[in-house]
């Protein structure tokens, strides 16, 4: 698929690098010294990774996800979303690297540039991790009473799970 | 302690459902499989996080997010009414966003935190602060640069295609979020 979206990623390293350079920034320098930042939040969810990847794989291999899908199969469905993204659906407002171990494991199974692999992915880039912002946020400027700032956030997932499943049939599969 | 639950519930029910559909076998291959599955990942991952950081770095060292946050500033007040006049909350809500749109997560959550702490009248949450929240927890980066790397560790085509896609979901599940938080803070009156 080629089309104006192929030039966002070149068009904008290079506008940014030249940018930065007409304001005199040592632009490699900084490149460098991201990398290394980048690096570390690699390091930092590596971990997680290596358990939560193992507790996905188990879970595929045993047939339980499977039992998941199809006991949500109905309901998702009937919103076009495929039944597969059941468990990717649940985790994902609940820990960033359970959903993105989730995904990984959803995107390599059904294949990367399939329909369900395509729409994992989606979700994945396009949602946050509700409940842990939440309590992050209030948590930290000593919030008891968190209102209706939950439904509302879950609102805006689900709205996200929707829209992705159908923009994804819409753009790419149609 | 939450992920603790959920980790040993996904072991649990593995380790049952292999028992009773007779994959137990299975079920142990693929905990190795998933641990090694985990180092292969974060390698080719690796250099799309990297890449994107760097290019975070230099964006911000140009001072476009500043810029950015600048021109955001307008917008914002308008979907936070009561802070609109407070210098130190608007300032460092518009660092939030714009730090959030380019994907600077380090730098996003203190600032949002900087915010919260200034919108703040009591332990209740306000209408403004859990508007702020809301925003928050529906990811509207422009550049999703992880799921990028997940794709590109997959042997996608072009990992970045999903870009439209992601940002018309983005705008979808924000604006949800957004409408919901102005009709719950009408009819959610204050107890």
């Amino acid at each position: 698929m080629s089309n104006i979206f192929d030039l966002v990623i070149p068009a904008l390293i290079l506008g940014v690098s030249v940018f930065a350079l007409y304001k005199k920034v040592d632009v490699y320098t900084a490149i460098t010294d991201g990398a290394a930042k980048g690096l570390r939040v690699v390091i930092k969810i590596f971990p997680a990774l290596v358990g939560l990847l193992t507790a996905v794989y188990m879970f595929q291999a045993s047939g339980a996800m499977d039992a998941l899908s199809d006991f949500f199969a109905p309901a998702l469905e009937t919103i076009g979303i495929p039944k597969e993204l059941a468990s990717l659906i649940f985790i994902r407002p609940i820990s960033g690297s359970g959903a993105l171990a989730v995904g990984s494991e959803i995107i390599t199974e059904y294949g990367v540039d399939s329909l369900i692999g395509v729409t994992a992915a989606v979700m994945l880039g396009s949602t946050e991790t509700t409940f842990y912002t939440v309590a992050v946020y209030f948590g930290a400027v000593g919030i008891r009473k968190t209102r209706w700032a939950i439904p509302a956030a879950l609102c805006a997932d689900f709205v996200g799970f929707f829209v992705a499943a159908l923009t994804v049939r819409l753009l790419f599969f149609s | 302690m939450a992920m603790a639950w959920i980790w040993t519930g996904m072991v649990a029910v593995s380790v049952i459902f292999g028992l009773i559909n007779g994959t137990i076998g299975a079920v142990g291959t693929a905990a190795l499989e998933g641990a090694s599955a985990a180092v292969q990942l974060c390698i080719s991952m690796g250099g799309v996080i990297c890449l994107w950081t760097g290019v975070m770095e230099v964006m911000e060292r140009g001072g476009l997010s500043e810029k950015l946050s600048r021109l955001l500033r307008p917008v914002l007040s308008r979907l936070f009414p009561n802070s609109a006049g407070n210098e130190e909350a608007m300032e460092a809500v518009s660092s939030n966003v714009s730090a959030n749109l380019l994907g600077l997560g380090n730098a996003a959550t203190p600032m949002g935190i900087r915010a919260a702490a200034a919108m703040r009248t009591g332990t209740e949450a306000n209408n403004d602060l859990c508007t702020l929240v809301v925003m928050n927890t529906a990811s509207i980066q422009l550049i999703p640069a992880t799921v990028a790397g997940v794709r590109a560790a997959a042997g996608a085509a072009n990992p970045f295609d999903i870009l439209p896609a992601v940002w018309i979901t983005s705008i979808a599940s924000v604006t949800a979020g957004l409408l919901a938080a102005k009709l719950f803070s009408r009819i959610w009156k204050r107890s």
